[in-house]
């Protein structure tokens, strides 16, 4: 994942000198690529949002796709779960994301081994993490659910009762990217300057103060980078759910992608069209003007 | 010697394109001008089980006719095959024979204007076959496969020691039910663990339905006649509900797999286990001497007299209309080959059979389990025996499994689920683009 320089590069310009057009020639085969694999089929895919195609031929209905989506009462609920999962993927990452970070940048035994262990699961494929956990989980012979009986407690069903699935689900998607978050807070955490925390040394403040006045508020931009990211991470999440519950027991776990991805399996090419169209502005219209007003707040800075 | 490589490796991918070609136009010409020698194409699925039967009729064809040869080619299952069908079809692309669904899947290929006819082998066909490859009076494919049940398949040894009866009805089965949870065997065994394995209650119980309401296909699939609003339909969901409210089903319902239903079953932790018929050789396979422990009964209605058998026909063999002149002459030859007992033999050697078949002449041979002789007394008394749903009508909504799992785990109730099935249903309609809806 790429961290983006915050304050845009200002390369050299040549003022004065008229700027010749040579150079822009370079940007064709980038360009063309984008719009050939991006552009195009964004703006098709509005298109074909509006008609009821299948292999053979498609026929335009206007905007019925987008009534029958909004009609679907799995519709409905997967929204909810979508929203409820990202935002609580979203907030664990980084109230776990930040202590670890805080603990790995202290003076603690094995700090570089335990920073590898913490990061290992984001380099594991999701289907694989998916299916490992869904076999640990087992309501009746999943290592969880057999240590918990050891200690005399019985343990729910993690994917199978209605009521922990979609919980369980985001637990695995926060032990897999707490690693992702804990590394930008530990680059954001190391880059504030020494001279602070020596300043405090001399006024005699304690860890607490430490990280209540300093860590917090110059580790900001690592706080918005985790929250953006994972916040769009989760609300788009598909490949974890799907290896996991598939959106079950019933729709107990369904979010907007998997209802998307199910409508598509089942051969209503129109109508996911219609939900992808819908999943697309539903992001853009929390991650605009969220990463917009998380700037802004940086500059302030 | 850097810019010799290249040229080298420039000239033999030349070459390799250019001999490609070559091979391909030479082979062609072979087959038309030469010998009468014929080569076809044949594209199934890339089921293990599916291209044993496939290769091995290919084989014992080939033996029988020299002069044509069948190469068999696969392609993926479920929607991604479908895809790959439809895609080719479209595009005249298709091989010269291939292997499909039938019923509405078959349907939906738009035969007219895709298929071949094939009326010449009606006479050999049975009749519930020629229904599900039929389209305006003609008939377009032969089978390939045996018939399957959705059907309870059931412990005998369990129903012996208990000194059970097998139900005709809904309340004998419950009652049997209530004896068998008395004795400490799970009564009904349910595996949501894969989710299409939920439905056998709603599928399985067709023939109940149309028993009671006759042509109700029909109706409904002109919109006129609906799950929620029909008791003999709307009857599977009650009964989904029913067996879990009065906790009939095994424990660990909600995570189980097909593969523990089957042992389960197998080994008597379960009486009763809904599923398809031809789960049965895997479970033999997985159980061996087990053959003879395991029957089959037709899942009850209200009516003991009425009850009977919803059967799932074969699969077919097609011959696309992009297929002509001797190929098509040849491939015709080839679904005559399917459609006789020789084929039928044919099929049995490559893999044991788990229903009875779809062609005339063809008997089962006594080594049978004894399920498949149960589902053949079914099928051999007139009229005990009926198509499933989506083998009359072309709509089936694709969230069936998930709306089951919610009943047959109490999340939701019957007439709430029968209500949202109908609205899944719909949309299914408006896409295949059906009158009146």
């Amino acid at each position: 994942m790429e961290a983006r320089p915050r304050t845009s590069v200002a390369g050299p310009v040549s003022s004065g000198r008229k700027k010749s057009p040579y150079s822009s020639w370079f940007y064709l085969p980038a360009a063309i690529v984008y719009a050939v694999l991006f552009l195009v089929p964004t703006v098709t895919s509005f298109y074909f949002s509006l008609t009821r195609w299948s292999i053979f031929d498609s026929q335009f209905i206007g905007f019925d796709n987008y009534v029958t989506f909004f009609r679907e009462p799995a519709l409905v609920s997967g929204l909810w779960h979508t929203v409820v999962y990202a935002v609580i993927t979203s907030g664990l990452k980084v109230v776990l994301g930040l202590g670890l970070a805080v603990l790995l940048t202290s003076q603690i035994i094995g700090r570089g081994y335990l920073r590898s262990v913490v990061f290992f699961p984001v380099l594991v494929s999701t289907i694989g993490v998916g299916l490992t956990f869904t076999i640990l989980m087992d309501p009746e012979d999943g290592l969880i659910n057999e240590s918990l009986s050891l200690l005399g407690i019985q343990g729910p069903g993690w994917l199978t009762d209605p009521s922990y699935a979609l919980l369980s689900v985001a637990l695995v998607d926060v032990w897999k990217g707490v690693g992702l978050a804990t590394l930008i807070y530990i680059a954001g955490i190391v880059s504030i300057p020494q001279e602070y925390f020596e300043a405090a040394r001399v006024d005699g403040a304690t860890a607490w103060q430490n990280f209540r006045s300093i860590v917090l508020p110059l580790a900001r931009p690592a706080t918005f980078t985790v929250i953006l990211l994972s916040l769009i991470g989760g609300l788009r999440s598909f490949d974890l759910i799907w290896a996991m519950t598939r959106g079950g027991p019933g729709f107990t776990s369904d979010v907007i992608a998997s209802v998307i991805y199910k409508q598509y399996q089942a051969g209503f090419y129109g109508l996911s069209t219609a939900g992808n169209v819908v999943l697309f502005l539903l992001v853009t219209a929390i991650i605009f003007p969220l990463s917009r007003y998380l700037n802004s707040r940086e500059v302030d800075l | 010697m850097k810019r010799r490589q290249i040229g080298l490796a420039v000239l033999s991918a030349a070459a390799l394109a250019l001999s490609a070609c070559s091979a391909g136009s030479l082979g062609s010409s072979d087959e038309d001008s030469g010998g009468g020698k014929v080569t076809l194409s044949f594209l199934t699925d890339n089921q293990p089980e599916t291209v044993k039967i496939a290769e091995g009729l290919a084989k014992d064809f080939t033996a029988k006719n020299p002069d044509i040869t069948i190469n068999v080619e696969t392609r993926p299952q479920g929607t991604e095959g479908d895809n790959v069908v439809k895609t080719r079809l479209s595009t005249g692309d298709m091989t010269d024979i291939f292997m499909y669904n039938s019923g509405s899947l078959m349907q939906a290929l738009a035969p007219q204007k895709n298929l071949t006819a094939v009326d010449e082998f009606a006479d050999k066909l049975d009749d519930n076959f020629k229904k599900s490859v039929g389209s305006d009076g003609k008939i377009y494919g032969v089978p390939f496969g045996n018939y399957m049940a959705g059907a309870i398949l059931y412990n005998k040894e369990v129903y012996d020691k208990n000194g059970l009866k097998v139900p005709t009805t809904w309340d004998e089965f419950m009652s049997n039910n209530a004896k068998l949870k008395a004795a400490g065997v799970d009564p009904v065994i349910q595996t949501y663990g894969e989710t299409w394995t939920s439905q056998l209650f709603i599928l399985g119980d067709y023939y109940n339905v149309e028993a009671s309401t006759p042509g109700w296909a029909d109706q409904y699939t002109k919109n006129q006649a609906k799950y929620a609003t029909t008791p003999a339909a709307k009857a599977g969901f009650d009964h989904l509900q029913e067996v879990h409210d009065q906790g009939y089903v095994n424990k660990d319902f909600a995570s189980a797999k097909l593969t523990d239903g089957l042992n389960k079953l197998a080994k008597g932790e379960g009486a009763q286990y809904p599923i398809l018929s031809a789960m049965l050789s895997q479970l033999i396979a997985d159980n061996p001497g087990t053959e003879n422990k395991i029957g089959l009964f037709a899942i009850p209605g209200t009516d003991a007299a009425k009850n009977g058998l919803t059967v799932w026909a074969p699969n077919g063999l097609y011959i696309p209309s992009s297929t002509t002149g001797d190929k098509l002459a040849a491939a015709k030859k080839f679904l005559g080959f399917v459609a006789s007992p020789e084929g039928c033999e044919s099929l049995g050697k490559a893999s044991q059979p788990t229903g009875p078949y779809a062609v005339s002449g063809c008997k089962l041979p006594d080594s049978v389990p004894q399920a498949v002789k149960d589902m053949q007394t079914y099928i051999d008394k007139p009229g005990a025996s009926g198509l499933a749903l989506e083998f009359l009508s072309p709509v089936k909504g694709p969230a069936l499994e998930q709306i089951c799992v919610e009943v047959g785990s109490g999340i939701r109730k019957s007439d709430a689920a029968a209500k949202l099935y109908d609205e899944d249903v719909k949309k299914q309609a408006q896409q295949l683009g059906l009158e009146g809806w």
